[in-house]
C-alpha cells in the first residue's frame, strides 16, 4: 500500500515539478500531510540509514567498548581494594586478638603478684602478731607474778601489822605491857581456828 | 502560516540531490536532524568519556547512567545473551531518545515524528529478530508462533493470531513513537497559536490568553517526559522483541 501511494504520489509531483517548475517543487506535495508525502520518503530513508548506520557504528566501536571498560576497571578496582580492605581487616583483627591475648596474661601475672604479694603480707602479719601476742603474754605473766608478790609481802606485812595493832590494843584494854611473842601466838591460834572453821 | 500547526512538518530541501538512480535523495531539514542527533550523542558520549574518570565527573556520570540503563534494560528483558545486541539497542535509544529532545526546541525539526523514519527503524527491529532467529534456531524459530500446551485443536487458530500479532509489532513499534511526537507537537503548536491570536485581540485577549500559555507550559513539560518515555517504550519494546529471537520458545 505504501508503494502503490508513494509511486502515485511521484507521479503526481512529477505532473506538478512540469507543471510549475523545481522551484515550487521543493515544498512538496502541496497540502498531503508532510509525514505522509511519500515523495521525501527515499531521501529521508537514505539519511536516516547514513546517520543511523553511522550512529551505530560509532557505538559499537568507540563508545560501547569505552564506557564498558571504564564501568569495568571501576568494578575491579572496586573488588580489588574490597579485597584489601577484608585483609587489613583480619590483620588487624589478629592484632586486636593479640593484644587481648596479652593483656590477659598481664592481668593473670599481674593477680598472681598481688596474690603472692598479700599472702606474703599476711603471713608477716600472722608471724608478727604471735610474736606480739607470745610477748604480751608473758609480760602478763610477769606482771601477775610480781602482783603475788606484792601481795604475799602486803599479806606478810598485815599480820606484823595485825600483832602491833592487837599488842597496841591489849595494852591499853587491859594495861600492863605483852610481849610480841605472846600476841604472835595468840593471833596464829585464832588464825589457825579461823582456818580450821573457814 | 505561521500558525498552522503542520507547518512544522514540512521537510524543505536545504542541498538538493535530486534524480540519483530515479531517487530524489536530496539533503532535507529531516536530514539536517538527523545528522545533527546523532552529532550531538555521539559527541556527547565521546567527549565526556574522554578522560575515563574512575570517579566519574557529571557529566560521564550521565554517559555511564544512559549505558547502564540501557544495559540493565536489555539484561532483565532478554538475559546476558542478549548483551550481544547491546550496540544495537543503545544506539537506537539514544538516537530516538536525543531526537526526542531536539524535537522540543523551537523551530527544531522533530526527526521522530516523521512516521517512515519511526517504521525503517522498527522494520530494523523485526528485521533483526527475525534474521538473528532464523539464524540461530533455523526453523525451531517458528516455535513463537506455537505456544506450549494449547490443545491440539485450538493451534490453527493461536498461529494465526500470534502471526498477526507478530506482524503487526513494526506498525504498532512505529506509530507509537510517530503519534506521540506528532500528536504533542500539534498541541503544543495549537495552544502556543491561541496564545498569540487571542493577545491580538487587546486587553481582554491577553487576559484570556493566559489560560493556554498555562497550558502550553504545562504541556511542555509533559512532552520532555513524553520525548523520554517514548524512547524508553521504544527501548523496552526492542529489547522483548530480540529476546524471542534468542529464547523462541514461550
Amino acid at each position: 500500500m505504501f508503494v502503490t501511494k508513494a509511486f502515485a504520489q511521484e507521479a503526481a509531483q512529477e505532473a506538478v515539478e512540469a507543471a510549475h517548475g523545481a522551484a515550487e517543487a521543493a515544498h512538496g506535495a502541496e497540502g498531503a500531510f508532510p509525514p505522509f508525502d511519500a515523495s521525501t520518503y527515499p531521501s529521508q530513508l537514505f539519511w536516516l540509514a547514513l546517520t543511523f548506520g553511522f550512529l551505530f557504528w560509532f557505538m559499537s566501536k568507540i563508545i560501547v567498548p569505552r564506557i564498558g571498560g571504564i564501568l569495568e576497571m571501576r568494578q575491579d578496582r572496586i573488588a580489588q581494594d574490597l579485597d584489601k580492605a577484608h585483609e587489613l581487616k583480619s590483620e588487624a583483627d589478629e592484632a586486636i586478638a593479640a593484644y587481648e591475648q596479652e593483656l590477659a596474661d598481664a592481668k593473670a601475672s599481674a593477680n598472681e603478684i598481688g596474690n603472692k604479694a598479700r599472702d606474703a603480707a599476711k603471713s608477716a602479719a600472722e608471724a608478727e602478731r604471735q610474736k606480739i601476742e607470745k610477748k604480751l603474754g608473758e609480760q602478763l605473766a610477769e606482771a601477775e607474778k610480781r602482783i603475788a608478790d606484792i601481795r604475799d609481802k602486803a599479806m606478810a606485812d598485815l599480820g606484823e601489822i595485825a600483832t602491833e595493832t592487837t599488842q597496841a590494843v591489849v595494852s591499853q584494854l587491859i594495861g600492863g605491857s605483852i610481849t610480841k611473842a605472846e600476841v604472835t601466838k595468840a593471833l596464829k591460834a585464832s588464825e589457825g581456828q579461823e582456818k580450821s572453821n573457814g | 502560516m505561521a500558525n498552522d500547526p503542520i507547518h512544522q512538518f514540512h521537510i524543505n530541501k536545504i542541498i538538493p540531490i535530486e534524480n540519483v538512480a530515479g531517487l530524489d535523495l536530496s539533503f532535507t531539514n529531516v536530514s539536517l536532524f538527523m545528522v545533527v542527533t546523532v552529532a550531538a550523542a555521539s559527541l556527547f558520549l565521546y567527549i565526556t568519556t574522554a578522560n575515563r574518570g574512575l570517579v566519574p565527573g557529571r557529566l560521564q556520570s550521565v554517559s555511564e547512567m544512559s549505558y547502564e540503563f540501557v544495559a540493565s534494560m536489555l539484561r532483565d528483558a532478554a538475559g546476558t545473551q542478549g548483551m550481544r545486541f547491546f550496540p544495537f539497542v543503545f544506539s537506537l535509544f539514544m538516537f530516538v531518545l536525543v531526537a526526542n529532545l531536539f524535537g522540543m526546541f523551537p523551530y527544531f525539526f522533530t526527526v521522530t515524528s516523521s512516521i517512515i523514519v519511526t517504521f525503517a527503524l522498527s522494520i530494523l527491529v523485526i528485521g533483526t529478530v527475525v534474521v538473528y532467529g532464523f539464524m540461530k534456531h533455523g526453523l525451531k524459530f517458528l516455535g513463537l508462533f506455537v505456544p506450549e500446551g494449547v490443545p491440539g485443536l485450538l493451534v490453527p487458530l493461536v498461529v494465526m493470531i500470534e502471526v498477526i500479532s507478530f506482524l503487526s509489532r513494526p506498525i504498532s513499534l512505529s506509530v507509537r513513537l510517530f503519534a506521540n511526537m506528532l500528536a504533542g507537537h500539534i498541541t503544543l503548536k495549537v495552544f502556543a497559536g491561541f496564545v498569540t491570536s487571542l493577545s491580538a485581540l487587546g486587553a481582554l485577549g491577553i487576559g484570556g490568553a493566559l489560560l493556554p500559555l498555562l497550558m502550553t507550559i504545562a504541556l511542555t513539560g509533559l512532552e520532555f517526559l513524553v520525548a523520554f518515555l517514548q524512547a524508553y517504550v521504544f527501548a523496552v519494546l526492542t529489547c522483548m522483541y530480540l529476546n524471542d529471537a534468542l529464547h523462541p520458545s514461550h
